[in-house]
């Protein structure tokens, strides 16, 4: 019998990269904006209408007719056109920005991973399929494709099924939902291409390691090895790329929603809000001043996250 | 590599199919029609225009029709702007899209490969973390709150420049600006960290030990290696300055492809969605081809069978 064994305790893959991580002042910048954007946009818009009694979609009804108030003590950024604070506007913006990023982002790593990683393990004319379907699909100008998409099943055409689920999970008639769901399965679907090779790669360099050979000589099967053995051990550059990813979906949200086909009233996102701000940038700045900067601050702290978080988790690929 | 080229070129006629197959069949199953409006038609009338458009008949002699007359290039015509035929309407947009997202590319490339050069060479000094900085702020400002705000500055405030439209150079300035940007950043960043691997790579070490002086390295030696992650940029980059065309058009009231693209996809103008999908799609992937074509040149290490 052994006791008192003193164990040593290695500093772990993961310890290692956090360590890394905290030493870069930028990353460290931008997780803690980011985190600080984070908490704002949730704890924000109830907090306003607890001390002011202003709401996001809140329209005043008195008569006056230019309704764009500049930033005051009562509307820290000023009103919209209708006379909405734009304050709780653009929390409550942010709150749809930030989910569409998050849950395209999600969506795009679930089809990604698994395609990916079933590509790379399963190797061979399956893989060398899979990857040509990829590269065809990268060639496709999807922005194109994504346009018509929203275009003609925007509005009153929701397909059924997204209708369902956004009435299951925000109530009946909730036209705005709808789009937005369909902005997520739309945005998603385009960006797990990247996420697919990035962890094909990740795949091909792993599956021939002994740890892979033991668990099929204990008779793992196959779909455990891809999802329990193999995908765990990729997590890096995985995580490292969806970070990047959700800035780039939350600039094509706002892109969409600037043509008029992303998020729609009484629903708004920085996108929407921004692009509402520039139809009046010569008289009232603000409207257009407040959402673009809080847009830009938080893709800004993405970006440098993303970067920090490429240094640490990936050397191989670190930027010296 | 002939082979190659010619296996890559006779893919592009199957793949522009295809992605004209897929966006006919959403707008085709999309509820609603071209000519739907408020007021509900006549049946009378309905059908008539059923039956000059080929409506009545099955879906599949649609479809066929369809792709016969987009394999022998003609689109038909305009739904919305009858008597103009789909090719005309491209040919007539199209300058205005081209000479700016050249010129934003070109703009993109002189700023990005300068500063990504200048950074990899005084690497972790001001003048690194400055273009580092500034190729991170290109990267989150969506180009439709960076063309208002030049607007803003230099047309309307300023008055160096027009605020929209099109007429002259000076007029290409601001739009050509808001839509490099973004590409500048990116390419900033890339060349830096091609740059950084190539110059601590064999050859250049090599290079050096032969004695040619630090010029010729950089310039020959480095660069056309440290530019490959740049030239294979070009592609992904010629899909996403399309969609930025969309906007910067659209901020600066520009009649171009993009603006015509979306007004046709909100009119539910069939043959011009497709005709410019199915043009863009092939410009797309010839493009891609040069650039895989070029990889050869630049790194002699990769060879096509």
């Amino acid at each position: 019998m052994v006791e008192n064994v003193q164990v040593e305790k290695g500093t772990s893959l993961w310890a290692d990269a956090w360590k890394r991580l905290l030493k870069n002042k930028l990353a460290v910048f931008g997780m803690i904006i980011l985190g600080l954007m984070i908490i704002t946009v949730i704890v924000g818009p109830p907090l306003i209408r607890w001390t002011t009694g202003l709401t996001a979609d809140y329209i005043p009804s008195d008569g006056d007719l230019i309704r764009s108030f500049p930033p005051s003590m009562q509307h820290p950024m000023g009103t919209d056109e209708a006379g909405r604070d734009l304050l709780a506007r653009v929390l409550q913006g942010g709150r749809i920005s930030l989910m569409v990023g998050i849950i395209s982002t999600i969506v795009s790593l679930i089809v990604g991973v698994s395609y990916g990683a079933i590509a790379g393990y399963l190797g061979g004319r399956i893989d060398n399929f899979m990857m040509r379907v990829v590269d065809i699909i990268y060639a496709i100008p999807y922005i194109l494709i994504v346009i018509v998409l929203l275009s003609v099943f925007g509005g009153p055409n929701t397909p059924g099924w997204i209708g369902w689920l956004s009435e299951k999970l925000g109530g009946a008639g909730n036209q705005g939902l709808s789009q937005i769901f369909l902005l997520f399965f739309a945005l998603g679907l385009v960006s797990w291409l990247t996420m697919a090779r990035v962890v094909r790669g990740q795949i091909l360099s792993l599956k021939n390691q002994e740890f892979v050979l033991a668990a099929k000589a204990t008779g793992v099967s196959t779909f455990a090895i891809i999802f329990r053995h193999l995908v765990p051990n990729a997590l890096g550059p995985v995580i490292v790329y969806a970070t990047l990813t959700v800035p780039s979906v939350m600039l094509t949200e706002a892109f969409l929603s600037y043509l008029g086909l992303g998020v729609q009233a009484p629903y708004a996102s920085w996108g929407s809000l921004a692009a509402d701000g520039i139809k009046n940038i010569a008289i009232f700045p603000w409207q257009l001043i407040f959402p673009g900067v809080t847009m830009a601050l938080t893709l800004f702290s993405l970006n440098f996250l993303g970067d920090g978080l490429r240094d640490a988790l990936d050397p191989q690929t670190r930027k010296f | 590599m002939l082979s190659f080229i010619l296996r890559r070129l006779l893919i592009i006629v199957p793949m522009a199919l295809l992605v004209v197959t897929v966006t006919w069949a959403l707008i085709r199953i999309a509820p609603g029609n071209f000519y739907s409006t408020e007021r509900t038609l006549p049946p009378a009338v309905e059908a008539n225009i059923k039956k000059k458009y080929g409506l009545d008949r099955p879906w599949y002699e649609q479809y066929g029709m369809m792709m016969l007359n987009i394999v022998k290039l003609d689109f038909g015509d305009s739904l919305r702007y009858p008597g103009q035929t789909v090719n005309e309407i491209i040919r007539r947009h199209l300058p205005y899209s081209a000479t700016i997202g050249f010129f934003a590319y070109i703009l993109a490339l002189l700023i990005g490969l300068t500063a990504g050069i200048i950074a990899a060479l005084k690497q972790n000094s001001i003048w690194d973390y400055g273009s580092m900085a500034l190729a991170m702020l290109g990267l989150s400002v969506p180009n439709f709150v960076l063309g208002p705000v030049l607007v803003l500055v230099f047309a309307l405030g300023l008055y160096l420049v027009p605020p929209s439209r099109w007429g002259g150079i000076s007029s290409l300035i601001l739009p050509v600006i808001t839509l490099s940007a973004i590409y500048a950043a990116y390419i900033a960043r890339l060349t830096r960290a091609g740059m950084l691997e190539v110059m601590r790579s064999d050859y250049v070490r090599t290079a050096r030990a032969k004695g040619l002086d630090e010029k010729t390295v950089l310039l020959k030696h480095a660069l056309r290696g440290g530019i490959i992650p740049v030239v294979s940029f070009t592609g992904p980059a010629l899909a996403g300055l399309l969609a930025g065309t969309v906007v910067v058009e659209k901020v600066f009231a520009i009649p171009g492809l993009g603006n015509i693209f979306i007004q046709s996809v909100f009119n539910r103008d069939e043959p011009l969605v497709l005709g410019i999908v199915a043009f863009i799609s092939i410009l797309i992937m010839i493009f891609n081809l040069a650039v895989d074509i070029s990889y050869g040149f630049l790194d002699p290490r990769i060879r096509y069978e």
